[in-house]
């Protein structure tokens, strides 16, 4: 899972059958300080998560179809979480800013 | 679930009996802001597309399990035709 940034929605009509009735949310994935990393990706929402929310998001296909209780489909990123803090101790290593930059306020509300 | 626009069509009358009956597409990956982004690849077409239109593609093994059999040769599928993409700030 990865903490992420809800930037919009996606309507679509015309769709896979596993699609149907889905909300679809446009997520910026974030470090654990909040900054964007990576491109955005679409992803199916499952707790009525709304634009500006920091969401959890699953991404992987098995446990997306356990949550749908489906056979396995096509659907693999859901919002599955909405995120009220994240809490990282400072000075973790694998939390550093990939950038080497300055450490970063790393306790946020 | 990432975006991509529909550029064009392939023909492939030999190929593995998995794909028989399947459309292949032409497809360019686009960012959010709807500027193209990396190569263009080849898709299966599970939602009747046409040319230019903007979709929604799945990757992977998800791809593989948009089919009716999951057990075939396909990494790239169209899920969605987009209709509208509202997004917090236009350049996102």
């Amino acid at each position: 899972m990865f903490v992420g940034r809800v930037l919009g929605t996606v309507v679509t009509t015309i769709q896979h059958a596993a699609l149907a009735h889905a909300k679809l949310l446009v997520v910026q994935p974030c470090d654990p300080e909040g900054r964007d990393d990576g491109p955005p990706v679409v992803a199916r929402d499952h707790v009525d998560a709304g634009v500006g929310d920091r969401v959890l998001v699953l991404d992987e296909g098995s446990s997306a179809s356990q949550i749908l209780g489906r056979p396995r489909g096509p659907v693999r990123t859901m919002v599955v979480g909405v995120v009220d803090a994240v809490h990282v101790v400072p000075g973790e290593a694998s939390l550093a800013s990939p950038s080497g930059g300055p450490t970063p306020d790393v306790t946020r509300g | 679930m990432y975006l991509g626009r529909v550029r064009g069509t392939v023909v492939a009358t030999v190929k593995d009996p998995h794909l028989v009956g399947s459309r292949l597409l032409v497809v360019q990956p686009h960012s959010f802001a709807r500027v193209p982004e990396g190569h263009a690849f080849v898709a299966v077409d599970l939602i009747g597309a046409g040319h230019d239109e903007w979709v929604l593609y799945v990757k992977g093994r998800e791809a593989a399990n948009a089919l009716a059999d999951p057990f075939n040769p396909s990494d790239r599928a169209l899920l969605a035709i987009v209709d509208e993409i509202a997004l917090e700030t236009p350049e996102a």
